[in-house]
C-alpha cells in the first residue's frame, strides 16, 4: 500500500465508503422519517383552555425573560362583553420575531400560565422579515373539539381560580356567543 | 438624605447631633429621623410607609431598627435620632435583620399572587424588598384572604384591596397634602383595607399621586391598567403644558405612544406631586391630529405638499404686510412664542400681536407690561411657604393653578401662613388652604383692594407678603392698576399667576402689542435698538406705532382694517365673545393657521400648517413664578415641525430673513438680549369698576375648572369622570329666596342654560357657573361675561328636560 500514488490512497477512501451505512437525511424527501426529539425547541404555540378561552394573560413574562428581545406583548383588559381569557387581562398583541428568536425556551419558562409552549415544528425559513414575525392568530394553538373561538365568556358559575385548578373540561352551550363568526357566516336573519 | 425645599434655608441655624449607625458616627441636624441618618451613610433601611414628604406613622414596621437602651426593636422612620445614640440597622444585627424579615413575611402572608397582573409588577417596593429581606421560602399554607377585585374609589382609580399593605401613604396623602380626605383605612386585623365612604368617592383633583406613591399595586388608574410593563417603557423628563403651574413630569412612552405620564421630582416646583389633568390629559397628542398642511382651492380646503402651502400662506402674507394680525394662543412654549413676536415684527412689519385667548383689556396689557414682562424670578414657591401671609385676587388656585393650591396648603398647615382670598366664593379650595374670604363682587375687586380692612393692609406690609392676581383680573375694570397699587405702597411681592402654560412665556419674548422681547417697550428708542439689533435689522424697519390687541384686533379684522390674520394654538371658543371672534376670522380677507388638531378655526382657514405638540418638540414654558421649565423632544424621529421653524419657512418663502428659528438658536438669540433695566411703560391708574344689577339680577362669577370641556383633556374619559359636578352655586339665602329649587334656568344676555342648584358659600346676589364645562360654557350658552348680570328662574323638574 506505501508505494500506491497519494491519489489512489485518496479515492480508495471514497470507494469503501460506497458500502457503509448512509447517514445523510434527506430534507424534505424522507422528513416525516425523521421527527426532531420530542423536547425539541420549534415554533412557540399559545395554548387555550378546554373550552377555547386563551390561557395567555398579557404578563409579558416571556417578553421580559427572552435574551434575544423576540417577543413583543401588548396587555389588555377582558370585559364582560369581549373575553378573551379568564380572569382581567389578556394579551391583545401577541408577536414573536423569528428572525430574532434563538430558541433557548426562557420564555416558555416564564410563562406562569403555561400559555406559551413550544412545538416541534422547525420549518420556519420564508422570504420577507415581515412574514417571520409571527402574530397572535399565528401562534394560537388549533382549535380542539369542545372548543369555542373567544371571546366568549367563562364557563358559567366558575371563576378564574377553577380554570387554573383545571375544573374547565371543555365548553358549554351557555358560553357560545351569538357574534357571526369572521368573514359574517352565521348571520341568519 | 431627601431634603424637602423648606429645611434646606433652616439648616444652617440647626443644632448638629451625632449619631453612630452600624458603628460609623455621623453629624446629623437635631430632628433627623434614624431612616434618614442611615440614608446619609448608604444603608438602605426597608421601609413602605415612610415618605420624606409625608409625617411619618411608622404603620408598616418594615423598617425596625436596634437602638441601644431601647428592649424592643425601633421603626426607623419615627425614630428621632438624639445625641449620642448608637443604631444598628440589618446591616450590623442580627435583631433588626429577623425583625425584618419576620415583618416582610408577615405583609406576604395574605399578599396575593398577582406579579403578572399586577401594574406594580417590574417597579414594586414589595418585589424588590420581598428579594433583598425577604425568606426564600413561604412557611405559609392557608387560604389568603381575598377581596373583590379592583374596586373604584373613583373613576380614574382602582383599588385591590388584597395587594394593599396598609401603609397608609395614600390616606395619608390624601388628608395632609391635598386636603381631600376621602381616603380612609377601614376594618381592623385581616380585614383591613383602604375605602371611601359609599357616596364620596376619590374625587380629588390630585388622586393620581396615590398611585404613584403606593408602594405595591394596590392603587392602580384605569388608564394605565394592564398597558405596559416598566422595562417597555423610555422615560423621558418633560414639562406639563397644562397650566402655569410649571410641573416636572416624567413621560414615558412605548414604540410612538405615551403609556402614561408621573410626577417628577422638583423640590423648588412641585415637589413630588403633580394634578390628575397633567397625568392623564396626554390623548389629545395623538387623536384628530392634522397630518398635512392644508389649502383653500374653490372654497375648500384641500391637502397640499408643504412648497405649495408655503407659497400660498406667502402670497397672502406679502399682501397684507403689516396690516397683519397674529394671535399666539397662550399655549405655545417661550421658543415659538419668540417666534411669532419676531415674524410679526420683521416679517411683515406689523405690530398686531396678541397671546391673550381670553378676557383681555388694555389695562391689564399695560399692566402686564410695566409689572411683570420681562421681570427675573423673585417671588417663588419658596416665598409661599414663607410668606406671613399670601393675598389671592382674581384667582382659584385649585382649579387653575393646582401646585399653589399645594404649597398655600403646606404653608397654611405650618401655621406661618395667613391666606385671604378677595373674592365672590370660599370655595373648599379656600377652606382646604385654611383661608379666609373678603367678600368682593365679580367685578368689583378693584372697590374692595382699596378699602382693604387695616390689619390685612398691615399684614402685607410685613417683609415677605405675597400677592396672587390671576388672569381673570382683566375682567376688572381698574383690577390691575388697584393690584398694582396695593403692591407698591405696602410693599408686598406681587406675582401674576395666568392658567395656560405659555402666557407668561409669550409676554415675556414680546407676543402682545407694544411689547418687544424682556419687557422692552415698542416706543422706547433704546429699547428698539438692542431688539433690532438681535433681529439683524434697522431699528427704522421695526413698527412705529403700537399696533391692534384683544378684541380691537379681532375687531380690526372683522372690519377688513386688516387683510390678514395668523393664529396658532388659538381655540375660537375660548374669546368670551363669540360672535366677534367668528367674525374676525371669517370676515378677514386671508388667514394662515398653525394647529395641531383642526378646529373652529382651521376650517375657516385659507393655508393650516400642521405642527407639532409637546412630545414632538423641544423648548421651555415660563412657570408663573417666571422660571424656565425646559424639556426635551420625547419622539425624536417626529416629522412634525415646530411653530418655530414653520414660521421660518414662511419667512424665508417670502424672502425676509428671520433669525434662527431652532430651538438653540433662538434661546440664544433670546438670551443675547439679557434683561431690560429702561423704561416699562406707566403703570396703569384706572378708577375701579362696579358691579350693576337689578333687583332681582345676580352677578356672574366664574372660572374654567381644572377639569372641564378643554380641548387637551379630550379622549379621557376616566379623567372627565372625576370633574366637579356642573351647576349653579348660590348661597343659601339666595336659594331659599327662590324656594329652594332643584334647577334653575340662568338668563344671560345672550341666552340661558338649565342647571341643578347647588348651594355653597356664595355671598349674596352672585351665582358661580363653570366657565367651560360640559354642558355649560357661560361665554357660548349666556353671551355673558365675568361680573355681567343675570336672572334666575326656577324651573321644575320636567321642564328642564330638552332644554
Ligand atoms: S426561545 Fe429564547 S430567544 Fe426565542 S423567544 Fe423564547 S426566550 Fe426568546
Ligand atoms: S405567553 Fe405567558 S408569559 Fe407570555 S404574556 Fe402570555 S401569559 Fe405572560
Ligand atoms: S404589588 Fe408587587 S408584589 Fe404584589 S402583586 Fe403587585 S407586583 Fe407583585
Ligand atoms: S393602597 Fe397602597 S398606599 Fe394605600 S395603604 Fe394600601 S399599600 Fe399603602
Ligand atoms: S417604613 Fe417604618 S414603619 Fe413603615
Amino acid at each position: 500500500m506505501a508505494e500506491l500514488p497519494q491519489a489512489a490512497r485518496g479515492f480508495g477512501v471514497t470507494f469503501f465508503t460506497m458500502f457503509k451505512k448512509v447517514v445523510t437525511e434527506q430534507y424534505p424527501e424522507d422528513r416525516d422519517k425523521y421527527p426532531p426529539k420530542p423536547r425539541f425547541h420549534g415554533r412557540h404555540q399559545l395554548n387555550r383552555w378546554a373550552d377555547g378561552l386563551e390561557k395567555c394573560i398579557g404578563c409579558e413574562l416571556c417578553a421580559w425573560a427572552c435574551p434575544a428581545d423576540a417577543i413583543f406583548v401588548e396587555g389588555a383588559s377582558n370585559s364582560e362583553e369581549e373575553r378573551f381569557s379568564p380572569g382581567e387581562r389578556y394579551g391583545r398583541v401577541y408577536q414573536i420575531n423569528y428572525l430574532r428568536c434563538i430558541f433557548c425556551g426562557l420564555c416558555i419558562e416564564a410563562c406562569p400560565t403555561r400559555a406559551l409552549t413550544m412545538t416541534n415544528d422547525y420549518e420556519l425559513a420564508d422570504s420577507s422579515r415581515a412574514s417571520l414575525i409571527y402574530e397572535k392568530v399565528d401562534l394560537l394553538g388549533p382549535m380542539l373539539p369542545g372548543m369555542l373561538p373567544a371571546p366568549h365568556p367563562m364557563v358559567p358559575g366558575l371563576t378564574d381560580s377553577d380554570y387554573y385548578a383545571g375544573k374547565v373540561k371543555g365548553s358549554v352551550p351557555e358560553q357560545a356567543n351569538d357574534r357571526p363568526a369572521a368573514g359574517g357566516l352565521g348571520a341568519t336573519s | 438624605m431627601t431634603m424637602t425645599s423648606n429645611n434646606g434655608s433652616d439648616l444652617a441655624a440647626v443644632e448638629m447631633v451625632s449619631v453612630t449607625v452600624d458603628g460609623v458616627t455621623i453629624e446629623v441636624p437635631r430632628g433627623t429621623l434614624a431612616i434618614r441618618a442611615a440614608e446619609l451613610l448608604g444603608v438602605e433601611i426597608p421601609r413602605f410607609c415612610d415618605h420624606p414628604l409625608l409625617d411619618p406613622v411608622a404603620a408598616c414596621r418594615a423598617c425596625l431598627i436596634e437602638v441601644e437602651g431601647m428592649p424592643k426593636p425601633q421603626p426607623a422612620c419615627a425614630q428621632v435620632v438624639s445625641d449620642g445614640m448608637h443604631i444598628r440597622t440589618q446591616v450590623s444585627s442580627p435583631v433588626a435583620r429577623e425583625a425584618q424579615e419576620g415583618v416582610l413575611e408577615f405583609l406576604l402572608l395574605n399578599h396575593p399572587l398577582d406579579c403578572p397582573v399586577c401594574d406594580k409588577g417590574g417597579e414594586c417596593p414589595l418585589q424588590n424588598q420581598a428579594m433583598s429581606v425577604g425568606r426564600p421560602q413561604t412557611r405559609f399554607d392557608g387560604e389568603k384572604r381575598v377581596f373583590d377585585k379592583p374596586i373604584n374609589v373613583s373613576a380614574e382609580i382602582l383599588l385591590d384591596r388584597e395587594r394593599c399593605v396598609s401603609c397608609a401613604r395614600c390616606t395619608r396623602f390624601a388628608d395632609q397634602i391635598a386636603g381631600d380626605p376621602m381616603l380612609e383605612l377601614l376594618e381592623r386585623g385581616a380585614k383591613q383595607q383602604v375605602g371611601t365612604a359609599a357616596d364620596q368617592p376619590f374625587d380629588s383633583y390630585f388622586s393620581g399621586n396615590t398611585v404613584q406613591i403606593c408602594p405595591v399595586g394596590a392603587l392602580t388608574s384605569a388608564a394605565y391598567r394592564f398597558r405596559a410593563r416598566p422595562f417597555d417603557l423610555v422615560s423621558v423628563p418633560t414639562t406639563c403644558e397644562h397650566c402655569a403651574s410649571g410641573c416636572s413630569l416624567r413621560t414615558d412612552y412605548r414604540r410612538d405612544t405615551v403609556t402614561r405620564r408621573l410626577a417628577w421630582a422638583d423640590p423648588e416646583v412641585n415637589e413630588e406631586w403633580n394634578c390628575d389633568k397633567g397625568r392623564f390629559a396626554f390623548p389629545y397628542l395623538r387623536e384628530g391630529r392634522i397630518t398635512s398642511p392644508m389649502i383653500r382651492e374653490a372654497g375648500e380646503l384641500r391637502p397640499a405638499s408643504w412648497p405649495e402651502a408655503l407659497d400660498a400662506a406667502a402670497r397672502g402674507l406679502a399682501a397684507a404686510g403689516s396690516s397683519t394680525g397674529v394671535l399666539v394662543g397662550g399655549r405655545s412654549t417661550v421658543e415659538d412664542a419668540y417666534a411669532y413676536a419676531r415674524f410679526a415684527r420683521v416679517a411683515l412689519g406689523s405690530d398686531n400681536i396678541d397671546f391673550r385667548v381670553r378676557e383681555s383689556s388694555s389695562e391689564e396689557a399695560a399692566f402686564l407690561a410695566a409689572v411683570i414682562a420681562g421681570t427675573p424670578v423673585t417671588t417663588t414657591y419658596e416665598s409661599l411657604e414663607q410668606a406671613p401671609i399670601v393675598m389671592t385676587v382674581a384667582l382659584e388656585p385649585e382649579d387653575e393653578s393646582p401646585i399653589v393650591f399645594l404649597r398655600l396648603r403646606k404653608a397654611a398647615r405650618s401655621g406661618r401662613t395667613r391666606i385671604v382670598n378677595v373674592g365672590a366664593v370660599a370655595t373648599k379650595g379656600l377652606t382646604k388652604v385654611r383661608g379666609e374670604l373678603l367678600a368682593a363682587l365679580p367685578g368689583a375687586e378693584a372697590q374692595v383692594l382699596q378699602m382693604l380692612p387695616a390689619d390685612i393692609r398691615r399684614a402685607l406690609g410685613q417683609p415677605g407678603a405675597v400677592i396672587l392676581v390671576g388672569e381673570r383680573i382683566a375682567s376688572v375694570v381698574g383690577g390691575p392698576s388697584a393690584v398694582a397699587a396695593l403692591a407698591t405702597e405696602t410693599g408686598a411681592s406681587l406675582a401674576w399667576v395666568p392658567r395656560r402654560a405659555g402666557e407668561r412665556g409669550a409676554l415675556d419674548a414680546g407676543a402682545l402689542a407694544g411689547l418687544l422681547p424682556g419687557g422692552r417697550q415698542l416706543v422706547d428708542p433704546s429699547a428698539r435698538k438692542q431688539v433690532a439689533a438681535a433681529w439683524g435689522i434697522d431699528a427704522s424697519e421695526l413698527p412705529t406705532g403700537v399696533g391692534f390687541a384683544g378684541e380691537n384686533l379681532l375687531a380690526a379684522a372683522r372690519d377688513g382694517v386688516l387683510g390678514a390674520l395668523v393664529s396658532g394654538g388659538v381655540e375660537l371658543g375660548d374669546y368670551p365673545d363669540h360672535a366677534l371672534a367668528a367674525a374676525a376670522f371669517t370676515g378677514v380677507g386671508f388667514l394662515v393657521s398653525l394647529e395641531h388638531h383642526h378646529s373652529a378655526i382651521t376650517e375657516q382657514a385659507d393655508v393650516v400648517f400642521p405642527v407639532a405638540v409637546v412630545t414632538e418638540k423641544s423648548g421651555t414654558f415660563l412657570d408663573w413664578e417666571g422660571r424656565p421649565r425646559p424639556f426635551g423632544q420625547v419622539f425624536r424621529d417626529s416629522l412634525y415641525e415646530s411653530d418655530a421653524r414653520v414660521l421660518g419657512m414662511i419667512a424665508t418663502t417670502m424672502e425676509r430673513r428671520l433669525g434662527p428659528s431652532d430651538v438653540a438658536g433662538i434661546r440664544r438669540e433670546h438670551a443675547g438680549l439679557g434683561l431690560w433695566e429702561g423704561f416699562r411703560g406707566q403703570v396703569p391708574d384706572r378708577v375701579p369698576g362696579f358691579t350693576m344689577m337689578g333687583e332681582h339680577q345676580f352677578a356672574l362669577a366664574s372660572w374654567r375648572a381644572l377639569i372641564d370641556a378643554g380641548v387637551m383633556q379630550e379622549g379621557e374619559p376616566f379623567l372627565a369622570a372625576t370633574a366637579r359636578q356642573v351647576g349653579v352655586w348660590m348661597s343659601a339665602r339666595t336659594a331659599a329666596s327662590l324656594d329652594h329649587p332643584s334647577q334653575v334656568r340662568v338668563i344671560g344676555p345672550g341666552g340661558s342654560i338649565v342647571l341643578p342648584v347647588q348651594v355653597a358659600e356664595v355671598i349674596d346676589k352672585v351665582v358661580v357657573l363653570p366657565m367651560n364645562s360640559p354642558g355649560c360654557s357661560i361665554y357660548r350658552d349666556l353671551g355673558a361675561r365675568v361680573g355681567d348680570a343675570v336672572g334666575l328662574v326656577t324651573v321644575k323638574r320636567h321642564e328642564g328636560e330638552g332644554s
